[in-house]
């Protein structure tokens, strides 16, 4: 998915920012005591300051603020000891205050930056504008009735970060990694789960088009797309959309606009009145936020190292390649398993393991690294026993499935089974002979010139050794015996 | 006949009750009794006649233990503009028409605690905007003082219209009111009792309805200063519930009444002195000035210059806060709801039938001062030019220690005679909004009768939480003026 | 400031109060009347003025992240004039 489009009038840059909604991680909301959790009954949730009871009034839930600050410090971002809440007043039967409370021109979190890591292992920062905390709306459910909207509650209230870049990404592909890298952040930090399929991640897309080199072009807001494919999806079509109009002659229409995944086009959103007007105004029943930097610096000191320095460590201490280095630490849970694995082992061995047999075994049984039945010191165990010449490569692919099945460690499997490694040379040229002995015609065809006919012979003495013969004793013996190939 | 019951100070029922020479449910019982004839007032929008009988039996029990809180048998109406559990609460307003809060208003918790008895709740202006208690869905409230040989019924003034009729006509011992521009002390001055408006921060406003975030504040309204410091005491208090609650402790108020105001400094603000004021409001500031000075007060006169521009500031600021406040009556979650095929219709229908007139023209005033375009030329401007009054003062306590001025320009008027006019039934908080706009503490102590036989209120303004010190010198105000008239009561057993 | 129809009516949209044609030349002059009132305001020098943020000086409150509240949908739902199965119900959006 290239961020060029090539119009009938020629080229066509696409320019792309996005608005991330992330729910913070916390028990209750933030200006309520009621619970955050996803899935209760509806109305549940509530409190009567989110219902927006008559004289109801907010209270702040300092570890939402601590929250926002983690999150800023992880986007490299400037954190502003003060900052203002604001009402964003408008009217919609999931927003029960009529306002929702904000942050407008005086936001907690200032500039900062996120690293993109594209496919081709290339690196490119795209900025991030700001960070502010906000409520977020109920839901309202249009499908239960034909006249009539059910209004749940719930959401109202939970806490969001709205996370803005810059405009500075240029293709789809850009804004997948764009939101795959800011998920993978937010995870390591603990401030957001990303779950975009229960809504606790959300994107609001930006999305212009312009001649390479120009101005910006007038943009068009695609608003709630709840998975990354939807964002790519979205991003394409409205980008064309768009050059069709400009070069039918036609303007852009700045204006809000929803994806519809089903037709695969953006839609205006109707509304009946004009633009929004939202009054914002610093909301009377708060006082300004305020904190101190020593506070700000102990939450730094207590991060957890993020993607991008795990990654260098990786490659530069463990001597991954950047493709693996990447791969390993996009989920924090994989890298945590990783370094287990790899602790005082060959750091490539562990991640080819990880990256190959395990991601098999996983994505075939359906299930996510924390719920993985091999037990991180296990496969660890696992690649110890191949490296002491236990069991060979081979046998170690069949122990590990045993391994998976079972949640059982290696050494277990290894004995009951019985499949310790011969590497008794003696034994195994009793072996190598009886093959050879039974294949006359084939050890005279390989003399005569057939190479190839080695894994013949391989395959027969791990046959005889049921697979258990040292794979390179067996070859060295069989080249010994056989002698040259075409001698 | 039950009638001498009620006409104690809440202090002298406090300390019978405690001697055990009455009970509260005689006490109780005379005030049902009184507002049952006071149907003519329309100071009551709900009686709540049962919960006052258990109330008040409660506190005997209490009592004849020896035990019991500050407010102990006292029996006093709420406003309806605070929540009451259980108990309908409208603000003044169809749009709150049959609400009945699960939940109860941290203030008017605070007093059933102490032991208060609720007789009911208050008339007011709807969302208590109104300096007239005319703006009400349930009608007008009546002054019960009437003019020397006039029949006409006067306005009590607003928005604690209802309040302070109850407290003027001996309904209640005393009642709760809100004073968001002036709606304690001006409603106060108009019907001879005494309206005291605490510091912003100083009483909680959980649940109370919302009508401008930065000035509502719930005060006491009584007849007497010893009982507006003792329901102080028990209305008081930091709550968490409530971010902009102050946590600083509450003193016994009344320990401070009786202090000599010698060596006091007394500021009289210059701006105050407003052209067109009848000659009879500078002859009472004149003679409060004099009774200071007899008690031994230093009177120094002190400059407020931006005093003018705080009555048009507060017209953008509240309206703007109150524009957003009151977004979330809609028809959704609670009260009357206007039904409708679509959506916005109900919204539009719901509040344009829910809402008075006034109301309206607040809410439009305040969404016009903060939309697009025009926030900067009025609403940032107005809170600037807060800025500057609350400068004003802090620039006056380096000399003084509280302020005299008359409470309002005029004594009360007609029910009708105003409003033609908006602003010039604004004008009538032009001497009390200062006060909100800083956040300081205000109290009205009546101080004399007009030329045609109606109450005139002085007003004492003070630092911020020294409430004892304007107690302090509204107390030797009252001493000195010796105010006991009381008004003809007209309105006994009238319909 | 003169307010004119079109802009009252603009306002009472975006407050959600409807206001028959009737009534907006005589909205439009009280409301006229207030903001002319009004605007002595602009008379005050307010340059390298803060606008005053609250009357009260003390810091924000913060909560602890505990679940305290919630779980009382009968009192969040007992003055509602429409609901159902546990929802608050209202009239669609017609588009």
């Amino acid at each position: 998915m290239s961020g060029v489009i090539q119009g009938a009038t020629g080229p066509w840059e696409m320019v792309i920012g996005l608005e991330v909604h992330a729910q913070v991680s916390s028990a209750s909301k933030l200006f309520s005591g009621a619970a955050t959790a996803f899935g209760a009954a509806p109305n549940i949730q509530v409190s009567l300051v989110d219902a927006a009871m008559p004289g109801m009034l907010p209270v702040i839930n300092k570890v939402c603020v601590e929250q926002a600050v983690r999150t800023g410090l992880g986007l490299k971002a400037k954190i502003n000891l003060r900052s203002v809440f604001d009402r964003k007043n408008y009217f919609y039967p999931d927003l029960p205050q009529g306002y929702q409370i904000s942050q407008y021109l005086q936001p907690v979190v200032g500039a900062g930056t996120l690293v993109l890591d594209m496919e081709d292992g290339t690196s490119r920062e795209i900025g991030i504008t700001r960070l502010h905390l906000e409520q977020d709306a109920g839901k309202s459910v249009h499908d239960m009735h034909p006249d009539r909207t059910y209004v749940d509650l719930n959401r109202s209230g939970v806490a969001l970060m709205e996370i803005v870049s810059e405009p500075d990404l240029r293709s789809p592909e850009e804004a997948g990694a764009y939101l795959r890298k800011m998920r993978s952040i937010l995870r390591y930090l603990g401030t957001c789960d990303g779950n975009m399929e229960e809504g606790s991640m959300r994107a609001d897309v930006n999305v212009s088009v312009r001649r390479p080199g120009a101005d910006y072009g007038t943009r068009c807001e695609i608003k709630n797309v709840n998975s990354v494919r939807f964002v790519q999806q979205a991003i394409e079509v409205e980008a064309r959309r768009q050059v069709d109009v400009l070069e039918d002659g036609g303007e852009i229409l700045q204006e809000t606009r929803l994806f519809d995944s089903r037709k695969n086009e953006t839609r205006s959103m109707r509304s009946k009145e004009e633009a929004h007007d939202y009054r914002y105004f610093p909301d009377p029943d708060l006082l300004p936020l305020e904190f101190e930097q020593a506070w700000v610096d102990e939450i730094a000191a207590s991060l957890p190292e993020l993607p991008d320095d795990r990654k260098a460590r990786f490659i530069d201490e463990l001597g991954l390649s950047p493709y693996d280095a990447g791969v390993l630490v996009a989920e924090k849970e994989v890298a945590d398993y990783f370094e287990t694995v790899a602790g005082g082992r060959d750091a490539k061995v562990a991640a080819n393991w990880i990256t190959g047999d395990l991601f098999g075994a996983l994505n075939k049984a359906g299930l996510e690294i924390a719920s993985a039945p091999v037990a991180a010191k296990d496969l660890g165990a696992l690649i110890d026993l191949i490296a002491d010449d236990t069991i060979s490569g081979r046998i170690a692919k069949g122990v590990f499935d045993a391994m998976f099945k079972t949640g059982r460690p290696p050494g277990e499997i290894v004995e009951e089974k019985g499949l310790r490694q011969v590497t008794d040379s003696g034994a195994i040229e009793a072996i190598v002979d009886t093959v050879l002995e039974a294949n006359q015609h084939k050890v005279e065809e390989y003399r005569g010139g057939k190479e190839k006919l080695l894994g013949f012979f391989v395959g027969q003495v791990m046959k005889q050794s049921q697979g258990k013969a040292n794979p390179k004793i067996v070859n060295d013996l069989l080249k010994q015996k056989l002698g040259n190939p075409g001698a | 006949m039950s009638l001498g019951l009620t006409e104690f100070t809440l202090a002298e029922a406090r300390d019978k009750l405690r001697a055990r020479e009455v009970s509260a449910q005689e006490l109780g019982e005379a005030h049902l009794s009184a507002i049952g004839s006071a149907k003519a007032l329309n100071a009551f929008v709900v009686e709540t006649a049962e919960r006052a009988r258990a109330d008040a039996a409660r506190s005997d029990a209490r009592l004849a233990k020896g035990e019991g809180g500050i407010l102990e048998g006292i029996p006093v109406a709420m406003k309806d503009l605070f929540c009451t559990e259980g108990v309908v609460s409208t603000a003044g307003s169809h749009i709150l028409d049959g609400f009945r809060p699960t939940y109860e208003s941290t203030v008017s918790a605070n007093m059933w605690r102490e032991g208060a008895v609720m007789l009911g709740k208050t008339n007011m202006d709807e969302f208590a905007m109104g300096s007239s208690n005319e703006t009400s869905h349930y009608g007008p409230v009546r002054n019960p003082w009437r003019a020397d040989g006039d029949n006409r019924d006067l306005v009590p003034g607003g928005s604690s219209g209802g309040s302070a009729a109850a407290v003027a006509a001996a309904l209640c011992l005393g009642a709760t009111g809100t004073d968001t521009g002036g709606s304690i002390r001006q409603p106060a001055a108009f019907t001879g009792t005494v309206g005291l408006k605490p510091t912003y921060g100083r009483c909680s406003r959980w649940g109370i309805v919302a009508f401008a975030s930065s000035l509502d504040q719930a005060g006491p309204m009584t007849r007497s200063v010893r009982d507006s410091a003792i329901m102080l005491r028990a209305m008081a208090g930091y709550d968490q519930k409530d971010s902009t609650s102050v946590d600083v402790a509450v003193p016994d108020y009344e320990a401070a009444l009786d202090r000599s105001v010698k060596g006091l400094r007394i500021g009289i603000p210059t701006e105050y002195r407003i052209d067109g004021t009848p000659a009879e409001i500078a002859a009472l500031w004149d003679q409060g000035i004099a009774w200071l000075k007899d008690a031994g007060a230093e009177i120094v006169e002190v400059s407020l210059p931006h005093t003018k521009y705080a009555l048009p500031a507060y017209y953008i600021v509240a309206p703007a806060e109150a524009s957003s406040n009151l977004a979330r009556y809609d028809g959704v979650r609670y009260g009357f709801r206007e039904d409708r095929d679509d959506l916005t219709e109900m919204y539009e229908a719901t509040r344009a039938a829910g809402f008075g007139a006034e109301v309206k023209r607040r809410i439009l005033i305040g969404t016009y001062v903060l939309s697009a375009g025009y926030y900067d030329a009025y609403y940032l401007q107005a809170q600037k030019v807060r800025t500057l009054i609350a400068e004003d003062f802090k620039n006056a306590w380096d000399r003084v220690d509280a302020l005299l001025t008359p409470t309002t320009p005029e004594a009360a008027f007609g029910i009708g005679e105003k409003n033609d006019d908006p602003v010039a039934m604004y004008l009538n908080d032009i001497l009390t909004v200062p006060a909100n706009m800083a956040g300081l503490p205000a109290m009205s102590v009546p101080a004399g009768l007009s030329a045609r036989g109606l109450p005139l209120g002085l007003q004492v303004v003070g630092r911020a939480f020294d409430e004892e010190t304007v107690l302090q010198v509204g107390r030797t105000l009252e001493r000195a003026a010796g105010f006991d008239h009381r008004p003809t009561p007209w309105w006994r057993d009238q319909p | 400031m003169s307010l004119d129809k079109a802009t009252v009516a603009r306002i009472a949209r975006l407050a959600r109060i409807s206001l028959p044609e009737q009534d907006l030349e005589p909205m439009a002059a009280e409301l006229s009347g207030i903001l002319t009132w009004i605007e002595q305001l602009g008379e005050v020098d307010t340059d390298g003025v803060a606008p005053m943020t609250s009357v009260v000086g003390h810091a924000l409150h913060h909560r602890e992240d505990k679940v305290t509240d919630g779980d009382r949908r009968d009192d969040v739902l007992a003055n509602a004039p429409e609901s159902t199965d546990g929802y608050f119900v209202v009239p669609k959006v017609v588009e």
